[in-house]
């Protein structure tokens, strides 16, 4: 199987088209193609699992004495195109970390889909809905499989098709369907960065799309340092519009526009982390182009850095559950960000994989929670849930502690690596933004948890708890959310990062570091200082009631933050705003006027000129001398009266005739 | 049979539609049918000549001039009935065959006031005859007279069947290109006279080259920059384009589109570059530079549209910069992304517009303020009008895509001797222009088929998709996928002769 992964995106992509075309007339609309699709891709990625852990290690990596053997990477690919000395090839290459990404996506989709069955139920588009997750699921699939740069923007364009899709979804409403354009848009631009970065990093490996090469160029030296810092710079643009790193971040909490379960495919667990993906796939050309290895400040770091800050302060405003959920994954995208960047490449991976599983868990959960009071709005509508919600409340709150990262949930092992990476690589920094993140995360959380299932219930109608086809799901997640971080912990002896690191990996010689108590410690304490603060604060009311009317600086500093930092002014206003609006504008106003008006007056000048020759040239010059030839002179009228009455195939034959002369007087000269 | 074809079929390919049109002119003006039956067979015949081209092609030497016949025609001046194919000429003449064919069958019952199928269909065989023409042409008097022979129908097309200005766009229209080829033919009497004294494309790229003088060539490139970049168009020379296409007729626009904007770029592949090679590497910064003004000002006149039309004419102008930024880059991969950028525009515009005159058809504007909810009234037709928004905008895995992001790529490196850092510069600009591109499309489609129908025509019955538009546009949706997939179908064809044709400049 690890050499036939192509199948894997087509079962999907086969069954989107056949839902398009006869979803609607099975029983259950399309979606059973969908589930048993992604049902089968499941299975299939298991077993890849499985053959890639029995796979023999015959790779052998490392320097001089510390020889080490792993296992290689399954190449399968075959001629594409030629053009010219330039053979493209297309086709897959497995690897452990695709193999745990194939799994992450199927796992996701696969609950998403049976999710969908009940929570879509009804929809007016519901056949649709199913065929935009088939072919976005083949999206991420071509991605993560993909052995080129060429075939990964492939996948990662379709996805972006999809998001928009399936954002707009409901796109009779405007603001869904601004979402869509918003989210298309934004990552659009980043997509800038990865055509150009694909583009450099083609001439510079010699000719070559190929993932492996390219990352093999850039850790030898073969390629410049200032090529690869330019490449590098503009592959980041790309991680940071889909990912949804500050400033390209503001499209993701808009998309929440879309239906909840498209929300934990899209933007939790799959689509957003393409950008971090293609991060660590490409990571040769990171390593060598920012200086990761030296420790102290680098440029991916810092992106990601401010990511998990800026977000983490938004998630505290929010009123709509969804958008708390929203502003904590780019937090938590902030930290695979910042992650790679400080050269903890494993804990990026492994972060990536923890948190599919419990914000996949959160959404779905808030996707319940709104299945039984009909709303998003937390302050209003929600309240004491966890009486008529028990199960839902359960599930919730494991996600939750397993966010906040709390031992021993999973992402208390996954946040806890990437702080100790940036302890130990140099980035002491990082680390301690990496502590205040996850003082942030515990505390928002607790708000989070406490507006939804605590206090009374503020809102109309009576909740109830959801059918088994949104609680299975949510109890398969409850499982991951508790053992995932299992799987990279010292009693199972890194079984995780040994199975994902790969030839990059070894070959940059990318920096692991054993598990410590006291880092743990350390965290596990801020951990339980924030969801101390944040339940006095919150569930005791302890929060100083009306700080905003009273100080003026607080007051400022909310609006700041209820305005979400103004980028989206910003953007909306001065960028896009100015673009389509004066700056079209007057490109348009300068075609119409200028360029046009050169244009008719030349046509102008021409016809008045002629008017002019036929008046007094014609009539009056000519006509006088050759007064007795009249016969001559009428026929010359008659032409240039022809020319006035503006019958172009004259006109042009004139013209025709005059430049011909010329030709034929410049070619005699010259 | 096959012997008969490999030295008629050419010939066959380009006149029998002449021949249709001839037929025609003797059947009265009254019986429709018979003239669409014509009309349709004539194509069709044309047409499945071009098919057994396409299996008779020899793709392993496809830079080798096929099907070729040279035959004495203006003894006088030297030039000769010279005709042949080769990877390069192959596709655009393919798609010539193919777009005239469904712009017929889209015509069934789409004809434009004042009607008249006799002359709207004659005039649609005479435009084929010299679109196909120009493709096959190896001699540059030949060329010319092809070339120029697309002009009158298309004149009257505009200026009979058009819109409300049609009078202006369409002497607009001629005029502009008339000046072009003005100075078009008087540099193909400067290859004549200072050249060798013959019009024959192969045997000018032979010798132009030696017998004349760099400063020379300067010139005579500029002439014919200016007659082919007008064709393009090219920013500052496409004015003539948006009210051309906003007043044309649908079957105008999309041939407009879809194939006579193909000549002058294909004049750049053919003639002005591969005779005069020193020149054009003296020039290709500069066309490099328009090109990509041309992309971004194209775009900008997008976002300031109002008319549906007008957007996707205005688009042309954008996506014609990326043709010509890979031409500009004088490299076998520029070239090989600017003929892939001509197939896909053709197939992916052509669509839009006929998009655009089933929208205009329906609801009796193109207005986009007035339009909205197509998804809901015509979900059929709005899917499609999304799909080629999509192809438009250069998604992967769609034709456009070939034509936009291998124009980007080649731009970083381009011919030997050309300021890279320019180039780069260019490279930059160009994926700019991609986001723009993505933002006057999907705003489009946002505004035109997205949320609910307007109150004038929330009571109307907007009929969806209908036969005659399935059967023109289902084979131009499949090539836009199948394209998009394997790109290899289409390159495999020109390589060989891009690589033959380009390598050594």
């Amino acid at each position: 199987m690890l050499e036939h992964a192509w199948v894997i995106p087509a079962i999907t992509f086969t069954s989107f088209w056949l839902i398009l075309f006869f979803g609607r007339r099975l029983p259950k609309g399309g979606s059973e193609i969908g589930i048993l699709a992604v049902g089968s891709t499941l299975v299939l990625s298991c077993v890849m699992v499985a053959q890639w852990v029995g796979r023999a290690k015959t790779l052998a990596v490392g320097h001089g004495e510390e020889i080490e053997h792993i296992r290689g990477p399954v190449d399968n690919t075959v001629r594409w195109f030629t053009s010219g000395q330039f053979r493209v090839r297309v086709g897959t290459h497995v690897d452990g970390l695709t193999v745990v990404m194939l799994f992450t996506v199927a796992l996701i989709s696969f609950l998403v889909h049976v999710f969908s069955t009940n929570y879509m139920e009804g929809d007016r588009r519901f056949t649709h809905y199913f065929a935009s997750l088939s072919l976005f699921t083949t999206g991420m699939y071509v991605l993560v499989t993909a052995s080129t740069t060429l075939a990964a923007l492939f996948g990662w364009e379709l996805m972006g098709l999809c998001s928009f899709m399936l954002i707009g979804h409901w796109w009779e409403e405007k603001p869904n369907s601004n979402a869509a354009l918003k989210a298309f848009f934004t990552t659009r631009t980043g997509d800038i960065g990865l055509l150009v970065g694909i583009s450099i990093l083609f001439w510079a490996a010699g000719g070559t799309f190929d993932i492996a090469k390219i990352n093999q160029a850039a850790l030898s030296g073969q390629i410049s340092h200032t090529v690869l810092v330019v490449a590098a710079c503009a592959l980041l643009a790309a991680v940071i519009g889909k990912s949804a790193q500050f400033p390209l971040h503001t499209w993701l909490p808009d998309a929440m526009a879309g239906p909840t379960p498209v929300s934990a495919l899209i933007h939790a667990a799959t689509m957003v982390v393409a950008g971090v993906y293609l991060l660590a796939r490409v990571y040769g050309v990171f390593w060598v182009g920012f200086h990761i290895p030296d420790g102290g400040f680098n440029f991916v770091a810092a992106v990601g850095a401010t990511t998990i800050v800026i977000a983490a302060v938004l998630a505290f405003v929010q009123r709509d559950i969804k958008k708390v959920l929203a502003y904590s994954t780019i937090s938590q995208l902030g930290y695979m960000v910042m992650a790679l960047g400080v050269g903890a490449w494993t804990a990026a991976i492994f972060h990536l994989f923890t948190h599919a599983m419990f914000k996949a868990l959160l959404f779905l959960g808030s996707g319940s929670v709104s299945h039984s009071v009909h709303s998003f709005d937390m302050v209003d509508d929600m309240g004491g849930l966890r009486k008529p919600m028990p199960k839902t409340f359960a599930t919730f709150m494991v996600g939750s502690l397993a966010l906040a990262g709390l031992f021993p949930l999973a992402g208390f092992w996954s946040k806890d690596e990437i702080l100790l990476g940036a302890g130990e690589n140099g980035y002491k920094v990082f680390m301690i933004v990496g502590l205040v993140g996850a003082f942030m995360t515990a505390m928002y959380m607790t708000r989070c948890v406490y507006l939804t299932f605590f206090g009374e219930y503020r809102g109309h109608g009576h909740p109830h708890e959801s059918p088994l086809p949104i609680l299975g799901p949510l109890y398969v997640l409850t499982v991951f959310s508790v053992g995932a971080g299992l799987l990279n912990a010292p009693f199972t002896h890194e079984w995780f990062g040994k199975l994902i690191e790969n030839e990059t990996f070894f070959h940059a010689g990318v920096a692991t570091h054993d598990f410590s108590v006291p880092d743990a410690l350390i965290s596990t304490v801020v951990v339980l200082a924030a969801i101390g603060i944040g339940y006095l604060l919150f569930f005791q009311g302890k929060l100083p009631r009306g700080v905003t009317a009273r100080q003026p600086l607080a007051r400022v500093g909310y609006t700041f933050l209820a305005n979400r930092y103004y980028l989206d002014h910003i953007y909306t206003g001065g960028v896009v705003g100015g673009i389509s609006g004066p700056i079209a504008r007057a490109a348009y106003w300068f075609n119409q006027n200028v360029l046009d008006g050169i244009v008719n007056g030349v046509a102008i000048v021409a016809k008045k000129f002629a008017d002019w020759q036929y008046k007094y040239i014609d009539q009056g010059a000519i006509d006088g001398t050759v007064n007795g030839s009249g016969h001559g002179a009428e026929g010359l009228g008659g032409f240039f009266r022809t020319i006035q009455t503006g019958r172009v195939q004259q006109y042009g034959a004139l013209l025709f005739g005059a430049t011909a002369l010329l030709a034929l007087a410049l070619v005699l000269t010259v | 049979m096959n012997d008969f074809l490999n030295d008629w079929g050419l010939t066959l390919a380009v006149f029998l539609p002449l021949l249709g049109a001839v037929v025609m002119m003797v059947i009265p003006r009254g019986e429709e049918d018979t003239h669409k039956i014509v009309a349709l067979v004539s194509t069709l015949l044309s047409g499945a000549v071009g098919v057994w081209l396409l299996f008779n092609f020899d793709y392993d030497h496809s830079h080798k001039l096929q099907f070729a016949r040279s035959d004495s025609w203006i003894e006088v001046i030297n030039s000769r009935y010279h005709i042949g194919i080769d990877g390069i000429s192959l596709p655009l003449l393919v798609l010539s065959m193919f777009i005239t064919i469904l712009v017929v069958i889209y015509s069934w019952n789409h004809f434009p006031e004042p009607h008249n199928p006799k002359a709207f269909l004659a005039l649609t065989l005479v435009l084929e005859v010299g679109m196909n023409g120009t493709f096959v042409a190896q001699d540059l008097i030949l060329f010319f007279v092809f070339f120029e022979l697309v002009l009158l129908p298309m004149y009257f097309m505009i200026g009979v069947w058009g819109g409300e200005q049609r009078q202006y766009a369409a002497i607009k229209f001629f005029l502009f290109t008339l000046f072009g080829s003005a100075l078009m033919i008087l540099s193909f009497l400067a290859l004549y006279f200072k050249g060798g004294q013959t019009f024959d494309m192969p045997q000018l790229i032979q010798v132009a080259q030696a017998n004349i003088s760099h400063n020379t060539a300067l010139w005579i490139f500029g002439g014919l920059f200016m007659g082919f970049a007008i064709k393009v168009p090219m920013f500052p020379f496409h004015t003539w384009l948006p009210d051309a296409h906003t007043q044309a007729p649908t079957q105008g626009s999309v041939i407009l589109a879809a194939i006579l904007l193909k000549l002058g770029t294909y004049g750049f592949i053919r003639i002005a570059i591969p005779i005069l090679p020193e020149a054009a590497h003296t020039w290709a910064p500069w066309i490099g530079g328009l090109a990509v003004v041309g992309i971004i000002y194209g775009a900008l006149g997008c976002l300031a549209q109002t008319d549906l039309k007008r957007l996707i004419a205005f688009s042309s102008v954008a996506h014609m910069g990326f043709v010509m930024l890979g031409i500009a880059t004088l490299t076998p991969v520029g070239i090989n992304a600017a003929i892939f950028g001509m197939v896909a525009h053709g197939l992916i515009t052509g669509m839009l517009f006929f998009i655009a005159g089933s929208v205009k058809d329906r609801f009796h504007t193109l207005e986009i303020r007035r339009l909205g909810g197509l998804l809901v009234q015509a979900p059929r037709l709005g899917w499609i009008l999304g799909f080629c928004a999509m192809a438009s905008l250069g998604l992967p895995g769609l034709a456009g895509f070939w034509g936009e992001f291998p124009a980007i790529l080649s731009a970083y490196s381009p011919a030997a001797g050309m300021s890279e850092a320019l180039f780069r510069t260019y490279m930059v600009i160009a994926s700019v222009g991609t986001v723009l591109a993505a933002g006057y499309l999907l705003w489009m489609f946002q505004r035109t088929a997205f949320g609910n129908p307007p109150e004038e025509f929330a009571d109307h019955h907007i009929h969806d998709v209908h036969g005659p538009e399935w059967l023109a546009w289902t084979p131009m949706l499949a090539g836009i996928v199948v394209l998009g997939v394997l790109p290899g179908l289409l390159l495999n064809i020109t390589n060989p002769a891009v690589m033959a044709a380009f390598s050594r400049i």
